[in-house]
């Protein structure tokens, strides 16, 4: 059996691609996103559905995704997997696809998501539909920024942690958003704003809130070997790692540690780095207080500290961290499950593409994925040609 | 806890088909209820077929007093209805649960008391701060 280590430096990211983002308007679905991302990543990669065999995606507006998408795009491929643990599916789908190209299950592996839920709804949409009783949702919750709250709530609680340190993580995130044009919310935005918004679900207010826009995104991903041939510079995978420890909030046993303390750790381990080997950060922060967890967790700081961490503009630009340089779901683009989208910038950082927002002599970047409520928890760990 | 597991035994009514019905049947007989396990004594909510930390198909109805400990809390403010709390609270036989105080905010720490409401066909468990008058 392949030891896991053994996959650092295997495969590679060939291509990226957003589909058109923030309110697309009606008549425009959650496929027709899907399908213009995959497309575009395609089109990055200098690759073309003929090349594809393998396809990875999860949606919380059709069923049977991958089989939706295939049938779309005219894929016909020798693999499929839609792996559904919320907005960190698409960081899984990495892993699973590493695995599977190394195996020789496949070669060329298309990995998409897309969401209208902005167009259609206004409101956040959810994975599936429960047809099984609920312990929460009876008591009242607004969930998931409910969930969320508690677990700030906690960590205010038990650390110190202060209101005005959760804000720090949603004015970092529109400071880098005013250095990208596709960002959905641009304007100022200071700590007081924050502070004096309307309060969702205490401590958190709807600028703590990750935005509710449309957007879809797609990663193409292939072996080491192909992938040198293809336009673009290779992102390769150092190493990756998934947990999840619970689905409903309730049944977590510490608010204030999340299963990203196992997958940080693992991955770091794979990729054969530390935190301080880290250029780039981006952290699914569906809410500002998964920021602080996820850099705790994954060993940027002590637990009980990112509040001090991200304080004074740590992990603003010009900051002593980069995180989360496209804006996060906080102020670019958040379309129900995130994830896919630190794949996108951690890429386009590492390959020099990012503009306004570059940061300078990026080589590893950290992408993290969160699923549920703090549920599931996928570390990635990608470098360009310099650290393989 | 003459048996070594926490809280006392409770009788469940026959026939109530799965874990769920089970606890709902207790509910409506006036019962909080939480489940122990006869092999590790762990105490497990929500209601399921096994125990979740042994794996052992041992689990017990158990009558919970419904005493507990604020471990967090959120308050929301509806446009419509009166400002409460979704609280956590850990009881006093080891389970957490997800509920309800109708008093807004509510600090980690406080000691509750659970009191079984009617909601539509359903009964639940919300809470109040104890020494507060209902």
């Amino acid at each position: 059996m392949t030891e896991e280590r053994a996959l650092r430096g295997r495969t590679a990211i060939v291509g990226v691609a957003e589909s058109d983002l923030g309110e697309v308007g009606p008549g425009v679905t959650a496929l027709d996103l899907t399908e213009q991302a995959a497309g575009r990543a395609l089109d990055d990669a200098g690759l073309t559905i003929t090349d594809v065999d393998a396809v990875f995606s999860h949606s919380a507006f059709y069923p049977m995704p991958t089989v939706v998408l295939a049938e779309r795009m005219g894929i016909r491929p020798r693999y499929s997997d839609s792996t559904a643990t919320g907005g960190s599916s698409f960081l899984a789908h990495v892993r699973h696809a590493t695995a599977a190209i190394e195996a020789g299950m496949c070669e060329v592996a298309l990995i998409a998501y897309g969401s209208n839920q902005r167009s259609a709804s206004g409101g956040l949409i959810s994975s599936g539909q429960n047809h099984i009783p609920s312990y929460e949702a009876p008591f009242g919750p607004r969930l998931p920024v409910s969930a969320y709250a508690l677990a700030a709530a906690r960590h205010m609680h038990e650390f110190g942690t202060t209101r005005e340190q959760l804000a720090e993580v949603a004015v970092a995130a529109r400071l880098w958003a005013q250095r990208n044009p596709a960002a959905f919310e641009r304007g100022d935005l200071s700590i007081d704003d924050v502070l004096n918004a309307r309060m969702v679900s205490s401590p958190l207010t709807v600028r703590d809130c990750c935005l509710v826009t449309d957007g879809g995104g797609a990663v193409v991903l292939t072996s080491a070997e192909r992938a040198r041939d293809l336009p673009k510079p290779p992102i390769y995978y150092l190493g990756a790692a998934e947990a999840h420890w619970h689905m409903n909030i309730s049944q977590t046993p510490d608010l204030t540690v999340t299963s990203a303390a196992q997958t940080g750790p693992r991955a770091f381990d794979l990729a054969g780095l530390t935190p301080a080997d880290v250029d780039v950060v981006e952290l699914y922060d569906a809410f500002s207080i998964n920021t602080l967890l996820f850099l705790e967790d994954l060993g940027f700081c002590a637990k009980g500290e990112a509040g001090d961490f991200v304080s004074g503009g740590g992990i603003a630009p010009g900051g002593h961290l980069p995180v989360n340089t496209n804006g996060g779901g906080l102020s670019y683009c958040h379309p129900g499950m995130y994830g896919i989208f630190t794949l996108i910038e951690s890429t386009r950082q590492l390959r020099g593409e990012a503009g306004d927002r570059q940061v300078a002599d990026a080589h590893v970047a950290l992408a993290h994925g969160n699923g549920g409520m703090l549920s599931s928890q996928v570390t990635v760990l990608l470098g360009d040609a310099s650290v393989v | 806890m003459t048996d070594g597991l926490p809280g006392s035994p409770a009788e469940v009514p026959e026939h109530v088909g799965g874990p769920h019905a089970a606890y709902q049947a207790l509910l409506a007989a006036g019962v909080l209820s939480f489940q122990a396990c006869g092999a590790c004594s762990s105490a497990v909510f929500p209601p399921r077929g096994r125990c979740s930390s042994c794996g052992a198909d041992a689990l017990q109805w158990r009558v919970s007093t419904g005493h507990g400990t604020v471990y967090s809390a959120t308050t929301l403010t509806p446009r419509d209805r009166a400002a409460y709390s979704v609280v956590l609270v850990d009881l006093d036989e080891g389970y957490r649960m997800m509920s309800r105080i109708d008093q807004a905010p509510v600090a980690i720490d406080t000691r509750v008391t659970a009191r079984l409401v009617r909601s539509g066909d359903d009964v639940l468990p919300v809470f109040d701060a104890e020494g507060e008058d209902r």
